[in-house]
This record gives structure tokens, C-alpha cells and sequence, in this order.
């Protein structure tokens, strides 16, 4: 059983960390705001709880797996809300999603058609 | 690193994220001391209640940094000498977790080896904080309530009709607001943990405050500052400030009163470990119902006024 | 490879810096100062575990909240004028 949990720990772990690392690379390489929120915010969320998972599998029954629970509940409740609350913010200030020129553009990379 | 980008940017706005970032990191660095009470407290008030007043303020005044028109020479040399001299007087401390150190000799063996038998309880950080050294925690309390009282006479909590319930800065955000609603409770729940939890872990008076603070602060960013001030009152937190610094003098008069010397706590019950129990209980109490009313005080202050004022 | 996750959590932290320091807007600074935020919770967590601190996930619960607190002030007060500067237009909601 506990080698079983083992795995499956480590298992939440690796997906934890490529998720982070995926996130962390979106924030940086994405060309506009909105790219980068939806990229960051979204493997945020879920890499976290993953990665609070595979830490809580290693733990016994106490306590602080219950922290580490309400830890993940949190994590769960808010970050959404913030990306949210910040990408209503930004259109409030004006920004605007990037367009792709659709004259100019070869692939298949034009404005959303309805 | 992060200082010194703090340092050279001039957008202020980026400035004061950056210090977030700055004393997040510290706190780190305290968890990797293993001085977790310092962490939680740098986390709490240079995180949170540092972040959010710094950008209160910088709301009312400019967002860019005004470059300086004298030359810097002499303050540069100050600074430079004044800095040697620290760095001087460092190579000369002892090696950290020296038990030779002087620091580890006169007073610390006996907090460490008695304070268990004495005060009753395992934290000996909160031990040390609100028995052994109450009287300085006093002190601390009693600067807590100048610094609110400092605020309030500078700049006053502005009575502006505009201010209604039910109006809010943020507008209408119906995510945001629901989120808040649910995690409010839990927040001061947390709060109350932490407050009554720091015998044993942890915790204890002044994060216990900043974090029932930040929790009304939550509710005053999004919920606008008509609806903050419906809820909690600014009188009530004057009171309330008071209050805090009563409840820690009174249990030294009382003390006095009956006999023992000031802010001894064996003077409030028959066994003296029952005493310091009940000591350290009041006396966090006083300092969280203080630090809460001071920080949302000094909020308010700031938070509420219009840019022309 | 909780040491790898810890490893994982440090190199995201440094690239959500990178984009703090970079961010041509304030709202990508606001937005990678929350996810270095987010994920210094979770290097509290992992670190803290591995390193056998001292009442480690206290800190990391206090800070997953006050980063959140954090983010809504700073959009609070960059983005929105307060209601006591708004002569005579109505709030509207966004």
C-alpha cells in the first residue's frame, strides 16, 4: 500500500512540476496579456493542487494534512477568482486581446470566425 | 537583487510590488532560520498590511518618482562610511548558533532549560514574548496605539457622504464578491486559531490582529469602503484600540494591586502556572484587539479619501 | 522527487520574476507578482516538509491568503477611482 502511494505521489509530482514549469514558461513567452493570464492561470490551478496532493500522500494522518487540505482548498477558491478579477481589471483599463491581421497572416491564425 | 531593482525603477506602482516580493522572501529566509514566529509575522505585515497601505497612499499622491535635483555626493558618502561600518562590525559577531556567543549565556540558558516548568507551555517564543519579556511587549503595544493615534491626528478618517453603503470602487463583480462572502468567515477563523494557537505553535497576538485585519480589509477592497465603515465603525475601532492597551496594563495593575510586582502573572491565580496561563492569554488578547483596531484604523485612513483632498 | 518538484517550483518562480521585472503593462507585473506569489505557497509547503521546518504550513496558509488580498488591493487602487472622487457620473458597473 505504501509503496503504491508512493508512486501514485511521485506520479502527482512530475505532472505537478511540468504543469508549473509549462505555466512559467507560458508567462514568459506568451506575446500579449490575456495569452499570458489564461496561460499562467490556468496551469496554476491545477498544478497546484497536484502537486499539494502528491505532497499530502506522503504524509501520514495528523493535522497537517489537514492544513495542507485547507491549503488546497484555498489555493482552489482564490486563484481563479483572482485571474478573473485581473482580466477584468485590464479590460476596464483598456487593453484589448491581440489580433492577428487577417491580410497578412498564411496559417490558419485569423480572428475567431464566428 | 530585488532591491536594487526597487531602487532603480521609478514607477513607483512596480516599486511596491517589488517589496512584496522583497519581504516574501525574507520570510522565507526566517522559515530557513528556523524562526517561524519572525517569518509569520514578516509574511503578515510586509506581504499584506505593508502592501496594501503603500498602495493606498501611492493612490493619493504621484505614481512617479521624482528624480532628485541635488547632487547625491554627500548623502552617497554617509551611507557609504555609515554601511563599512556595519559591515565591519559584522565580521566581528559571532558565528550563528555559537554557544559561546554572549547572546546564548546570561539569561538564555534559563528561559530555555525553565521556561517549560515555568510558563507551561512549549512555544518559548510566545514564553519568552509575553512572560519573560512582557514588559517589553508592553512597550510594543503601547507604539502600536501611538502609531494609530499618530495617523489619526495627521489625517483624520474623513466623514464623506459620498461614501454609501452598497457603492464600491471595484463596481459590480459578482465572482469576486461571492468568493469573498464565503472565505470572510474562514479568514477570521483562522485568525481566531492563530491568536489562541500560539502557545503552541506559531502564532500569537500581533499575527493573530494583522490577519483578522486583512480579512476586513478583504471585505472593505471589494465590497467599498461605505459598506466597511457600516460594518465596523470607526468609533468602534478607536475603542477598541484602547481597549487592547487596557486589557495588557490592567493585568499589570491588578498585579500591582494585589501585591507582586508589575505584569507578574502568578499574582492572577492560586497556582503560578495556572497564573502565567491565564497571564499570557489576556495579555495576547489585549495585543491582537489592539494591532486589529490600529491597522484597520490606519486603513481607513487612508483608504477613503478622494485624491483632492 | 519532492526534490525535483522543489527544483520545478524555484525555476517557475524565477521566470514569473523575470516577466515582473519585464512586463511592458503594469497588469503583467500584477499578474506575475500573483503567480510568484501562488507558487512560493507551494515552496513553502514542499521546502518546508523536506526540510522538516518548524509550523511550515501556517505560513504557507497565511501566505495563499494574503497573496490573494494582495492582488485585489493592487487592482483595487491602480485601476478603479475611489467612490469619493466621482462627481457626478454614476458607478458603472463593469
Amino acid at each position: 500500500m505504501t509503496v503504491i502511494l508512493g508512486w501514485v505521489s511521485g506520479l502527482c509530482l512530475l505532472f505537478g512540476s511540468v504543469l508549473c514549469i509549462t505555466g512559467g514558461i507560458g508567462l514568459l513567452r506568451m506575446p500579449d496579456f490575456f495569452s499570458r493570464v489564461h496561460a499562467s492561470g490556468v496551469t496554476e490551478t491545477l498544478a497546484a493542487p497536484l502537486l499539494l496532493i502528491g505532497l499530502a500522500l506522503q504524509m501520514e494522518w495528523s493535522l497537517d494534512l489537514a492544513k495542507v487540505a485547507m491549503i488546497l482548498i484555498l489555493i482552489l477558491a482564490t486563484n481563479p477568482t483572482a485571474t478573473h478579477a485581473m482580466a477584468k481589471a485590464t479590460l476596464h483599463g483598456g487593453q484589448r486581446p491581440l489580433e492577428f491581421d487577417k491580410d497578412k497572416s498564411t496559417g490558419g491564425e485569423g480572428s475567431s470566425k464566428p | 537583487m530585488i532591491a536594487i531593482a526597487a531602487i532603480m525603477l521609478t514607477d513607483l506602482f512596480a516599486v511596491v510590488m517589488l517589496f512584496g516580493v522583497y519581504s516574501l522572501l525574507t520570510a522565507t529566509l526566517f522559515m530557513d532560520l528556523d524562526a517561524v514566529d519572525v517569518a509569520f509575522t514578516e509574511a503578515a505585515v510586509g506581504a499584506g498590511v505593508t502592501t496594501v497601505l503603500m498602495l493606498s497612499s501611492l493612490h493619493l499622491t504621484k505614481r512617479w518618482e521624482a528624480l532628485p535635483r541635488r547632487n547625491p555626493l554627500l548623502a552617497l558618502l554617509a551611507v557609504g562610511v555609515t554601511g563599512a561600518a556595519l559591515v565591519y562590525a559584522v565580521l566581528d559577531a559571532p558565528l550563528l548558533g555559537d554557544p559561546s556567543a554572549p547572546v546564548h549565556q546570561h539569561v538564555t540558558p534559563r528561559f530555555i532549560e525553565q521556561g517549560l516548568a515555568e510558563v507551561g507551555m512549549p512555544n518559548l517564543v510566545t514564553a519568552v514574548l509575553a512572560s519573560y519579556r512582557g514588559y517589553d511587549t508592553f512597550g510594543e503595544t503601547v507604539v502600536i496605539f501611538t502609531a494609530g493615534l499618530a495617523v489619526l491626528l495627521l489625517l483624520g478618517i474623513q466623514d464623506d457622504p459620498r461614501l454609501r453603503p452598497g457603492v464600491s470602487a471595484i463596481g459590480d463583480q459578482l465572482v469576486l464578491r461571492s468568493v469573498v462572502k464565503v472565505l470572510l468567515p474562514l479568514i477570521l477563523l483562522y485568525g481566531l486559531y492563530v491568536q489562541f494557537h500560539g502557545d503552541f505553535g506559531a502564532g500569537g497576538g500581533f499575527q493573530a490582529g494583522v490577519i483578522f485585519a486583512t480579512g476586513f480589509v478583504l471585505y472593505d477592497l471589494v465590497f467599498g469602503e461605505g459598506s466597511a465603515r457600516a460594518v465596523v465603525p470607526p468609533g468602534w475601532l478607536h475603542r477598541l484600540a484602547a481597549l487592547g492597551v487596557l486589557i495588557y496594563g490592567g493585568v499589570g495593575v491588578y498585579s500591582l494591586l494585589v501585591g507582586r510586582p508589575f505584569l507578574d502573572y502568578s499574582a492572577l491565580a492560586d497556582d503560578p502556572v495556572h497564573g502565567q496561563h491565564l497571564g499570557v492569554l489576556l495579555v495576547e488578547l489585549g495585543v491582537g484587539i489592539a494591532v486589529f483596531s490600529v491597522v484597520l484604523l490606519i486603513f481607513y485612513a487612508f483608504a477613503g479619501r478622494g485624491r483632492r483632498q | 522527487m519532492l526534490n525535483a518538484a522543489i527544483v520545478a517550483v524555484l525555476v517557475t518562480m524565477l521566470l514569473a520574476l523575470i516577466r515582473t521585472f519585464l512586463g511592458p503593462t503594469e497588469y503583467d507585473r500584477m499578474l506575475a507578482a500573483n503567480s510568484f506569489g501562488t507558487k512560493t505557497v507551494l515552496l513553502i509547503a514542499l521546502a518546508g516538509y523536506a526540510l522538516q521546518w518548524n509550523s511550515y504550513l501556517d505560513v504557507a496558509l497565511l501566505y495563499a491568503l494574503l497573496n490573494f488580498v494582495g492582488t485585489i488591493a493592487v487592482m483595487r487602487f491602480f485601476e478603479y477611482r475611489n467612490p469619493s472622487e466621482e462627481d457626478d457620473e454614476t458607478e458603472s458597473a463593469v
